[in-house]
């Protein structure tokens, strides 16, 4: 290539909702007007991961990483950096702990302690041109696969890597695969579950939109290593680009002879489509997806039979994560032996976890499974946002449960989360800090997981009601002491009864959070819980602010005097808290 | 239910023309169910019980079947909606960022309920799960325009954008 410059603009959703898109566009027109189209190149990428800074722009070679760029910014990124090379040092981000720029992203905390994966590609190729793909060794494992390895030697290197399942089970991908090849039949399928439904997790997203044909390789892969030759990819029906940019893949594929019949001359063939879910969490969970697939309603079937022996149309099917799916042509490249020296002991190589709440750092992290959540939330997710305090971390998302203080240093696996009554699930890490009520938090979740109950069983299905109901009672300040323990028994008596994954730990949430903050619900159910907000007297210099937005006029007092504020009136609003300039309001 | 409208014939036959076209297009259309009624929302808008006969009929399955199907998946409705539909995202991400107060800001400010048509037929608002822009959180997506970080305050100005268009 004879570019002097390319410019990676993120096409991720994130930023595409904030106009990269646009600016792509404004961009490649600006520079071929100035006549620089041979010199200056400019690439659409998927998602740096860095989402809460976007759009992100990344100048090469000068490896610069631009930040929340605006439209309006464009023409002095390029008569700036791009015509004179001289940095706009306003984009550049800005450390919120040393409060200095920071030009490179691998000298950004965020960056600092990744180690990317599933993530390789992301960010750096351009996913709807298949050729950036093979130039940064894509299709080189599928390629040596089917050329060098038999499908028992390919099972062999997936067992012996240790990869789990990375959708939330945790269950050996080499197993899952050597099941399904142990079947003697003709037919078989090997699916890529890609319907994300906790909400506050978008790796797949990200990973389907950054680097759609890693997860087509390894379906070709895995179809080679269990004998399924029809890939089938079921997809959310909320992301659109994703989809998109998957349809293209295929095409691209499939003219390249990736897919198709006799791959590589093989004799091997193979091939994908794409189905799509229409809104049902419970699709996550593979027997109901696999319903979901054939027309029907997305309800869970019982197992045994797994789908290893019994799956879409009654036939041996594996189904795996876009996510484990992403770690496997890295894993045949460079071998087993690699994949095993990261991570912990049960559990190996590395995972994305999606970063957002109250966290300066938003955006998707891989690192090393082992790392403390110390590590993830104050040295790569730069710490809570306005320097408030820690609360906890929920994981798992409405299947999880919270992580707290105490246990910062643990090192995360899917063991260690398990022992502390959360879970590993897809990843995502909504971070919660001082103003978060946890019993709110709990009755989100069960709200959340009591209208996606499909309805089949009777513990969940009446189960998470009544536990919605008892949550709902205690924060309108009509519940009673017994409730609480009402809602335990309850708790326990769906965790073990219910039919699927999803009702067994719907109410995860609420047991977790009533062990680590129980004198939170204590405080709904006996009543005593402040419902108003307070003005700190030696705080308080009069200034008059609350009382002018108070919405109800509760606040008194005159001019360089302490207000009050009556707590009978009190709405709960809040607008006196954001208005204060010296904070002096007390949150209820 | 004496509301129910199974009248085959009121539909737009030039709009059915496209659903049969689709239809035909597919490999195995009695598996492709959820596929199919993709389509026909996307064609007309929303997934009324008489269409729904016509899609039993034409795809080879019970009324019954394609009802349930229908009323599972949030993603379809058999409620006609507003010209553009705006939805808070009420993942979790965005509900710790005060999405909860949109979504009432949202429904006071066009006198709606959730769910229903305004009175100008312009708007229906809904809540849906998580869209994962967490990084924009909290969001509202207007058609496929993805609105970021939304204030209570923005919410007239978004409102307005979309009015003005009629």
């Amino acid at each position: 290539m004879k570019e002097r410059l390319t410019v990676l603009v993120c096409g991720g959703t994130g930023c595409i909702a904030s106009d990269s898109d646009e600016m792509l566009i404004v961009m490649q027109d600006k520079i071929k007007e100035l006549g620089l189209d041979d010199e200056v190149r400019i690439l659409k990428t998927g998602c740096f991961g860095f989402c809460g800074q976007g759009p992100i722009i990344k100048i090469q070679p000068d490896n610069i990483f631009y930040v929340k760029v605006k439209i309006s910014d464009i023409d002095e990124i390029i008569e700036e950096h791009i015509i004179k090379g001289r940095i706009v040092s306003r984009l550049l981000f800005d450390d919120p702990k040393s409060h200095k720029k920071v030009k490179a992203h691998r000298h950004m905390d965020f960056y600092k302690k990744q180690f990317r994966i599933a993530l390789r590609n992301c960010g750096t190729i351009n996913p709807e041109d298949i050729s950036e793909y093979i130039a940064s060794r894509g299709y080189e494992a599928l390629a040596i696969s089917l050329q060098e390895y038999s499908p028992i030697d390919v099972i062999k290197i997936m067992k012996d890597s240790g990869l789990r399942g990375r959708g939330g089970g945790g269950f050996p991908t080499g197993l899952k695969w050597e099941y399904t090849y142990n079947q003697d039949v003709n037919q078989k399928y090997i699916i890529c579950n890609a319907d994300e439904g906790d909400p506050g997790a978008f790796m797949d997203r990200s990973i389907l939109e950054g680097d759609p044909h890693s997860v087509l390789e390894a379906m070709a892969i895995g179809g080679y290593a269990t004998g399924a030759t029809r890939g089938k990819i079921y997809i959310r029906a909320e992301y659109p680009l994703a989809i998109k940019r998957l349809e293209i893949a295929i095409a691209q594929a499939r003219e390249y002879g990736f897919l198709g019949t006799n791959i590589f001359g093989s004799g091997f063939d193979f091939d994908v489509e794409i189905r799509l879910g229409a809104g049902a969490f419970v699709c996550g969970e593979e027997t109901a997806l696999i319903n979901s697939m054939t027309g029907l309603r997305g309800e869970p079937s019982k197992k045994p039979p797994f789908p290893s022996e019994a799956g879409y149309k009654n036939k041996p099917t594996s189904v795996n994560n876009v996510e484990t799916l992403a770690n496997i042509p890295a894993i045949i490249l460079k071998g087993s032996d690699w994949f095993n020296t990261i991570g912990t002991p049960m559990s190996k190589g590395t995972k994305v976890f999606a970063l957002a709440g109250k966290i300066n750092n938003i955006g998707l992290v891989e690192v090393p499974m082992g790392t403390t959540l110390r590590e993830i939330i104050y040295e790569i997710g730069g710490g809570i946002i306005g320097g408030k305090k820690f609360k906890a971390v929920q994981t798992g998302g409405p299947s999880g449960g919270v992580i707290t203080e105490q246990h910062l240093d643990t090192p995360i696996d899917y063991e260690s989360l398990k022992a502390i009554g959360s879970m590993m699930g897809s990843g995502g890490m909504i971070v919660l800090d001082e103003d978060d009520d946890m019993v709110e938090i709990s009755k989100f979740y069960l709200d959340f997981t009591q209208e996606e109950s499909c309805g089949k069983c009777t513990p969940c299905r009446i189960g998470t009601k009544r536990m919605h109901e008892i949550l709902e009672r205690l924060t309108n300040m009509e519940g009673t002491p017994e409730d609480l323990d009402i809602l335990e028994d309850l708790a326990n008596n769906i965790k073990y009864t219910s039919l699927c994954g999803l009702g067994q730990s719907a109410p995860n949430p609420v047991l977790s959070t009533l062990e680590y903050f129980r004198e939170e619900y204590e405080a709904y159910a006996y009543r005593t819980k402040k419902t108003a907000y307070t003005i700190i007297d030696d705080k308080c210099i009069g200034c008059t602010k609350c009382a002018r937005v108070c919405p109800v006029d509760c606040i008194t007092g005159k001019v360089k005097q302490v207000h009050i504020i009556d707590e009978a009136a009190c709405i709960a609003c809040g607008a006196c808290y954001d208005a204060c300039p010296v904070n002096a309001i007390e949150k209820p | 239910m004496s509301n129910v409208n199974l009248n085959i014939s009121e539909l737009d036959q030039s709009l059915l023309v496209k659903l049969d076209q689709y239809i035909a297009s597919l490999e195995d259309p009695n598996n492709s169910l959820i596929n199919v009624l993709h389509k026909a929302q996307q064609i007309f808008g929303y997934i009324p019980h008489n269409l729904q006969l016509y899609i039993s009929r034409k795809v080879g399955v019970s009324a019954a079947r394609v009802n349930g199907v229908v009323s599972f998946y949030s993603y379809f409705t058999e409620k006609k909606t507003g010209k553009n539909v705006v939805s808070v995202c009420m993942g979790t991400a965005c509900y710790v960022k005060g999405a909860g107060d949109i979504l009432k800001e949202l429904l006071k400010q066009l006198n709606v309920e959730k769910n229903d048509v305004s009175e100008d037929t312009l708007f229906t608002v809904k809540d849906v799960r998580c869209i994962g822009a967490c990084g924009l959180a909290p969001v509202v997506t207007v058609g496929e325009k993805v609105y970021g970080h939304v204030t209570k305050d923005m919410v007239k100005d978004i409102i307005n954008t979309y009015k003005e268009r009629g």
